[in-house]
């Protein structure tokens, strides 16, 4: 073919236009493959309320139960756990449950409806791992300060009875506190508050 | 011409068979004094290979459903006659696999194989490299105990510790707002796929080595020495043909290999813990971590770094950062050294020392990764941290500053 009389300006844009329009076409292709990696609408159904039984939760046990596929800690605290939390706010990163980690109603010193019985996801806010309950006094390897707590086995994260983080551990902020209520003195029903948060 | 001539220029009319054949094996001329060290990268396709082939067969026996993975591997290792021996092979090989890559990178390292002009080979090594970490993480996933479990629970959450995108992100790539069956399914595909492109990158990485031509253990560059050998008068006067040369060679290092992978396999399967760890034995309870959780060992440096990084601003980002950083490092590796030679053998006190710091300070992040976190410990790892990144990043300085001997003008025994 000769290439006299050819206008390459106009075959050069002829070129980019159709890279143009094929490259938007491209992205429109990948949009259902990106997409489908999304939760599907059972997941999404899937995070339906639990009720749980704590009459025969004595105090300074705990039980989990399970909430969209995560583990929710009841816990019972002694007189003592209750009694020794304000002592421990200068450790803390946030004494006061300022971020968000709680429904209103929990935003109080020991981050519960009731003050005996404590309520969280059981998920380290670093990285995921759920920690263990620690309600021994002063364990060899916690150290002569532990009055009780969670240990997270992952990261070395620390936290006290109420949840809250304490200072220069790798998690950032308190455990999160799921909106939850009483339905009788002792069922529980987590996942749900009526409205109230 | 006999009939088998006759075949071979048939096809040669059709397809450049001999040409081939020349280009890579029979007229490839590499250098003369490879070591020891240059059986690594034939070991490692030869584990690759392994491993697709191991990973095929367990395919047509694995279930990649939450409910059905765990039992399904128990069933390869009872009821499938030989299960236990193809099922060994994959776990004992991916480890293999990183053994055989650590040393063929330290390999490029003491050597300067990542030097002008061959710093593209190494980027697209160090692709395959970040690669067979994901294809490796993935299929930790697939026996589904407790260690697959809350191992995949701390790597994807990784992704959710970046910020503002970073819980949508975590929820994207697991499908699900905790780690469930959608996860293992997708994980299972992409294990599978993954190793396909693992080898189609080889191919490329190959296409590169032989158009700069390898290294040496002398870092001198033998197309710009003196030509002429047995062989051809034009090709460099310190070159072999790969083939019978090498290929014979590399014979050697895959049957001293085979009789190493063997032993594991057959009497240290689970290397006390390392290669498979001892909570996978049970399977994955999302409501209760192991005591203990550590990754498997070729991961473990890195997370020593993840962990030695404290949170920030109420952001565990930071330790992230230095995670993906530190393995980022490998991919600045040419543009870092200034030294004036490439290979150890001719450079000075400071750079043989600093190699030798980051040999010992990524063996020990290595076992700290292994180990629970103390405050101790801790400390160490940060030191470590400090060191690992000031080996890469104060490379500019020393590796110019320091006292380099001659290099000679032909690669030495």
């Amino acid at each position: 073919m000769s290439a006299e009389g050819v206008d390459l300006k106009k075959r050069r844009f002829l070129t980019a236009a159709t890279s143009v329009v094929g490259a938007v076409g491209a992205g429109y292709v990948i949009y259902p493959f990106l997409a489908s990696w999304a939760p599907s609408e059972k997941a999404k159904a899937a995070g339906a309320p639990v009720e749980a039984d704590i009459s025969a939760l004595e105090p300074g046990q705990l039980m989990r139960v399970k909430w969209r596929g995560k583990p929710v800690w009841i816990v019972n605290r002694t007189e003592k756990n209750i009694a020794d939390l304000p002592s421990l706010d200068p450790k803390l990163v946030d004494p006061t449950s300022e971020v968000p980690q709680q429904p209103e109603y929990c935003k109080n010193p020991t981050r519960s409806i009731k003050p005996r019985y404590l309520v969280a996801i059981g998920i380290c806010t670093h990285l995921g791992c759920s920690p263990t309950y620690r309600p021994d006094v002063a364990p060899a390897d916690l150290g002569p300060e532990w009055v009780g707590g969670f240990f997270c086995p992952c990261h070395g994260s620390r936290f006290d009875l109420a949840a809250r983080v304490f200072k220069g551990v790798p998690a950032p902020t308190n455990l999160v506190i799921p909106p939850h209520q009483y339905l009788s003195d002792n069922v529980l029903l987590i996942g749900e508050d009526g409205g109230a948060s | 011409m006999s009939a088998m001539k006759n075949m071979v220029a048939w096809i040669d009319d059709r397809f450049p068979l001999t040409k081939v054949w020349n280009e890579h094996l029979a007229q490839y001329y590499a250098p003369k004094n490879f070591n020891f060290w240059y059986f690594m990268g034939s070991l490692a396709m030869l584990v690759l290979v392994n491993q697709i082939l191991t990973g095929v067969w367990l395919a047509m026996m694995y279930k990649p459903d939450a409910t059905l993975a765990f039992g399904s591997v128990e069933y390869i290792m009872r009821d499938v006659d030989w299960g236990w021996l193809i099922r060994y092979m994959h776990s004992t090989g991916a480890s293999a696999f990183f053994i055989v890559i650590y040393l063929h990178m330290f390999r490029g390292l003491i050597y300067g194989s990542y030097r002008k002009p061959r710093e593209l080979l190494w980027l697209i090594g160090v692709v395959i490299y970040v690669v067979m970490m994901a294809t490796a993480f993935m299929g930790y996933l697939l026996p589904w105990g407790q260690m697959s479990y809350w191992g995949a629970q701390v790597i994807i959450n990784l992704f959710s510790a970046v910020p503002v995108v970073g819980e949508e992100l975590g929820v994207w790539i697991r499908g699900d707002y905790v780690i469930s069956d959608v996860t293992l399914n997708r994980f299972f595909a992409l294990h599978f796929l993954l190793p396909f492109l693992l080898a189609a990158i080889v191919f490329i990485h190959i296409v590169a080595l032989h158009k700069v031509g390898s290294n040496n253990p002398d870092g001198i560059e033998i197309k710009k020495g003196p030509k002429g050998n047995r062989w051809s008068d034009t090709a460099p006067a310190d070159g072999i043909p790969f083939h019978p040369y090498y290929s014979v060679k590399d014979i050697v290092g895959v049957a001293g290999f085979l009789f190493l992978f063997a032993a594991v396999i057959f009497y240290w399967p689970e290397m006390g813990g390392y290669f498979l760890e001892h909570p996978n034995f049970e399977p994955a309870n999302p409501l209760k971590t192991p005591e203990h959780i550590a990754p498997v060992w070729y991961f473990t440096p890195f997370y020593a770094i993840l962990r030695a990084v404290p949170s920030m601003a109420g952001s565990a980002f930071p330790g992230v950062i230095a995670m993906f950083a530190s393995i980022i490092m490998f991919f600045l590796l040419p543009w870092l050294d200034r030294s004036p030679v490439k290979s150890i053998r001719y450079k000075g006190p400071i750079f043989k020392a600093w190699i030798a710091i980051f040999v010992v300070v990524f063996l020990v992040l290595g076992w700290l990764g292994t180990q629970p976190a103390t405050p101790g410990k801790t400390l160490l790892a940060q030191i470590c941290t400090a060191l690992y990144f000031a080996f890469f990043l104060l490379m500019p300085i020393y590796s110019k500053m320091d006292k380099t001997k001659p290099v000679p003008e032909r690669v030495t025994k």
